[in-house]
C-alpha cells in the first residue's frame, strides 16, 4: 500500500495554520474583547473626558456696557473671543439666574471703574479659567494705559500659550499608550493561550507528529499575532483620528516596525507565562500580572512626569515603556524616525532573552 | 515484513517503571490491541513507538524506518489519534479536518469524502467544543486518517464513551485494516479487543504478559465451562450422573453444571429437554487476566 500524501509544502501548511489560528482567534469573544474592545473603551472614555475639557468655551454674558471688553485691543480681542462665547444682555438678575442655573458659566458687569464677575464654584475648571483669564486681561488693560499715560513701554509683557496646542493634548497622548497596552494584551495572552490550550489538548503533541516544522508552527502563530497587533493600530488610529481629532507627526509609520517588535517581545512574555502556568486560566492570568502592572508604570493610562524619580528610573526596565516612548516620539512628538531605533533594539533585546528563558522551561506535555 | 518492530523498550518515570522491556511485532495489515488496565503503561508504550517519547532503553521501527529521533518521511506514512481530543479551538469539524488535511498536503475533497465516512457530514458546521464525546471522537480518528497513512495508532479511542457510542464507532474501526493497513489501538475494554483486535498484548504493570489472538488466549486458558439452566430444570445428582460434568452447583439463578467437554453435557440436556433457561459461559479475556496476574480485572 502506497501513500497518495506527502509532505506538505511548508507554505501551505503555514496558510492552513495560520487562518486556523486566526479563525479561533476571532470567535474567541474574550480575546476579541481584551484586544480591541477593551483597550477601545479606555480610548473613548480618556479622549472623550481630556477633548470636552479643553475645548469647549466660557459662556460669557455681559450685562449692559462693559468698557474694557468692547475696547480691547485687536490681539486681545481675538484671544477674548477664543475663551468666551458672549452674550449680551441688560437685564443682571435674569443673567445671574442664567449663572446660576449653569446656563451660563459667568455673568460680568462693570460698575465704575471695576469689573465684576458671577460665577459658581461648581464648574471649578471653568471659574478658574474665567477668574484668570479676566484678571489677566484686566492687568493688560491697566498695563496698556499705564503705558500709554506715561509713554514708557513697561518691562515686562505676558502671552499666554496653550501648552496643548503645541506637543500634546489628551487624545494625542493617551492613543500611543493605550495602543501600547492593547497589543501587550493581545499579544501575551494570545501566546500564553495558545501554548497552555494546545498542550492541554495534546494538539502539540498531534502536531509534532504531522510533518510540519515547529518552526513553521511558531511563524503561523507570530504571523496572526502580528495580523492582529496591526489590526489594532489600524482600528486606533482610525477612531482616534475620527473621532477625536487625533494628528499623527511626519515620521508615525515608524511606529509600524516599532510595534511589530514590540509584539515579539510580549508574545515571549506570554510564552513564558504559558510555559510556567499548568492551566490555560493560569497562564492568562499569568501573563495579565505582567502586564496589568507594566501597563500603570510604563505611562500607558498617564504621564509619568509627576511620578517620583525612582519610578521613572524603575520603569526602563518594563519593555512596554520602551514601546510606549517610541511610539509617543514618532507618532505625535514628530520626531524623526532614528528616534525609535534604540527602544526597538531593547525590545528586541527583551523578546530575545525572555523566549530563551521561556524556552528552557517548555514542556511538551502538561504532566 | 514486519510493519512495527518493537525491542526492548524502557520508561522509568522516576520510581515508575512504566514499560518494562516491551518487544512486540505487528504484521503489515494486522490489527493488533493492547489490552491492559489504567495505568499499565499502553499510552507511554504507544508514544514511544509513535516518536513521541524517547525511549530509556530499547528500539522501535515503523516501516523499518526508527521512530526516534523525529523522522520527516516517516510521519506522512503514519496516522495518530491521541488520548485527549487534540483539536484547533473554535473551528468547526470541517475546517478542522481541512487545516488536518493541509498539513498532509492533502485535497480538500478528500477530507470532505472522510467526514461523511465517519458519519458527520451533518455535524461539519458545528464546532468541535460542541460535538458529542463520540462525534469528537469520529472526528479525531478522521483526522487520524485523512492522508491514507500506512499505519494507525489509536490511543483509547472509546474511552469515556456510552455503551452505545462505543459499539457505533466499533462498526467504524472494524474496517480500517480491510486494505492492508496496520492499525495499533490501545484499550481497557476486553469486549472491545476481542471484538476488533486479530491479536491481543495483554499488559500489565509496564510488561506484556501475553500477545495472541483472543480465541487462542481463552484456549490457552483451558479454562472449564459454565452451564447454566433453570432451577429446577434438572436434579443435582441427575446432573452429577452426567458423563464428563465436574461439579454442579445451585445458585440463585438456577444449577450450574462445570464442565470442560460443554458441547458433550448439552447435547445430553437436550435428549432428556432439560435445556429450560440455558446459558453457557465459556473463557473470558477476564479470565486470562486473571489467570496471568492472580488478580482481578479493574478498568
Amino acid at each position: 500500500m502506497s501513500s497518495t500524501s506527502g509532505r506538505p509544502s511548508s507554505r501551505s501548511a503555514f496558510v492552513a495554520l495560520s487562518v486556523a489560528i486566526f479563525k479561533g482567534f476571532l470567535r474567541d469573544k474574550g480575546a476579541v474583547f481584551f484586544a480591541l474592545v477593551f483597550p477601545l473603551m479606555f480610548l473613548v472614555l480618556f479622549g472623550g473626558i481630556f477633548s470636552d475639557q479643553d475645548q469647549s468655551k466660557v459662556d460669557l454674558i455681559q450685562v449692559g456696557d462693559v468698557a474694557l471688553v468692547d475696547d480691547l485691543p485687536e490681539g486681545a480681542a481675538e484671544a477674548f473671543a477664543d475663551t468666551f462665547e458672549v452674550t449680551t444682555s441688560d437685564d443682571l438678575a435674569d443673567a445671574l439666574e442664567q449663572v446660576r442655573k449653569g446656563d451660563a458659566d459667568v455673568a460680568i458687569e462693570q460698575r465704575g471703574d471695576e469689573l465684576v464677575a458671577h460665577y459658581t464654584q461648581t464648574e471649578q475648571v471653568k471659574s478658574a479659567i474665567t477668574q484668570g483669564t479676566l484678571r489677566a486681561f484686566v492687568d493688560a488693560t491697566n498695563v496698556a494705559q499705564l503705558a500709554a499715560q506715561t509713554g514708557e513701554q513697561p518691562a515686562y509683557s505676558f502671552e499666554a500659550v496653550s501648552v496643548e496646542d503645541d506637543s500634546l493634548t489628551a487624545i494625542q497622548f493617551v492613543t500611543p499608550g493605550l495602543l501600547g497596552w492593547a497589543v501587550a494584551m493581545s499579544a501575551s495572552f494570545g501566546a500564553a493561550a495558545t501554548l497552555q490550550g494546545w498542550r492541554q489538548s495534546k494538539l502539540l503533541r498531534r502536531l509534532q507528529l504531522s510533518p510540519v516544522s515547529t518552526s513553521t508552527m511558531v511563524g503561523a502563530r507570530v504571523a496572526v499575532t502580528i495580523a492582529v497587533a496591526l489590526i489594532q493600530m489600524a482600528i486606533f488610529l482610525g477612531l482616534g483620528s475620527v473621532a477625536f481629532g487625533l494628528t499623527l507627526s511626519g515620521s508615525w509609520w515608524m511606529a509600524i516596525p516599532t510595534l511589530v517588535v514590540g509584539t515579539l517581545c510580549f508574545m515571549a512574555i506570554g510564552l513564558l507565562a504559558g510555559a510556567i502556568a499548568k492551566t490555560t486560566e493560569g497562564a492568562v492570568n499569568m501573563a495579565n500580572f505582567f502586564v496589568l502592572p507594566m501597563a500603570f508604570l510604563s505611562g500607558s493610562f498617564f504621564p509619568l512626569d509627576a511620578a517620583p524619580a525612582w519610578l521613572r528610573a524603575f520603569s526602563n526596565v518594563l519593555p512596554l515603556k520602551h514601546l510606549n516612548e517610541a511610539m509617543l516620539d514618532v507618532m505625535v512628538r514628530g520626531e524623526g524616525p532614528s528616534a525609535a531605533l534604540v527602544p526597538i533594539a531593547v525590545l528586541a533585546a527583551f523578546a530575545i532573552v525572555v523566549t530563551a528563558v521561556a524556552a528552557r522551561l517548555f514542556r511538551w506535555d502538561t504532566a | 515484513m514486519a510493519a512495527i518492530e518493537v525491542l526492548d523498550l524502557t520508561k522509568t518515570y522516576g520510581e515508575l517503571q512504566a514499560v518494562d522491556a516491551v518487544s512486540l511485532e505487528v504484521a503489515e495489515g494486522e490489527f493488533v490491541g493492547i489490552l491492559g488496565p489504567n495505568g499499565a503503561g499502553k499510552t507511554t508504550l504507544l508514544e514511544m513507538v509513535e516518536g513521541l517519547r524517547r525511549p530509556d532503553a530499547g528500539t522501535a521501527t515503523v516501516l523499518g524506518l526508527p521512530v526516534w529521533p523525529r523522522n520527516a518521511d516517516l510521519l506522512p506514512r503514519m496516522g495518530v489519534q491521541l488520548q485527549a481530543s487534540a483539536f484547533f479551538e473554535r473551528l468547526t469539524a470541517r475546517e478542522q479536518l481541512h487545516t488536518f488535511a493541509s498539513l498532509y498536503a492533502v485535497p480538500s475533497a478528500t477530507a470532505d469524502e472522510w467526514l461523511e465516512r465517519v458519519g458527520l457530514d451533518d455535524k461539519a458546521g458545528t464546532r468541535v467544543e460542541d460535538l458529542s464525546g463520540g462525534q469528537a471522537q469520529r472526528l479525531s480518528i478522521a483526522c487520524a486518517l485523512v492522508h491514507d497513512p500506512d499505519v494507525v495508532f489509536l490511543d483509547e479511542p472509546t474511552a469515556a464513551l456510552d455503551p452505545q457510542a462505543r459499539r457505533n464507532l466499533w462498526d467504524l474501526l472494524s474496517g480500517l485494516n480491510n486494505s492492508g493497513r496496520t492499525v495499533v489501538l490501545t484499550t481497557h475494554y476486553m469486549d472491545e479487543a476481542e471484538v476488533l483486535c486479530d491479536r491481543v498484548a495483554i499488559m500489565d504493570s509496564g510488561r506484556i504478559l501475553q500477545v495472541d489472538s483472543p480465541a487462542a488466549l481463552i484456549r490457552r486458558l483451558d479454562a472449564p465451562a459454565r452451564i447454566t439452566v433453570a432451577p429446577g430444570a434438572v436434579g443435582l445428582e441427575e446432573a452429577r450422573g452426567i458423563a464428563a460434568v465436574d461439579d454442579v452447583q445451585e445458585s440463585v439463578d438456577g444449577v450450574v453444571l462445570t464442565t470442560r467437554d460443554p458441547a458433550h453435557v448439552v447435547a445430553r440436556l437436550a435428549e432428556r429437554d432439560q435445556l429450560d433457561g440455558v446459558r453457557v459461559q465459556t473463557g473470558t479475556l477476564e479470565d486470562v487476566f486473571l489467570d496471568l496476574t492472580g488478580r482481578e480485572y479493574r478498568a
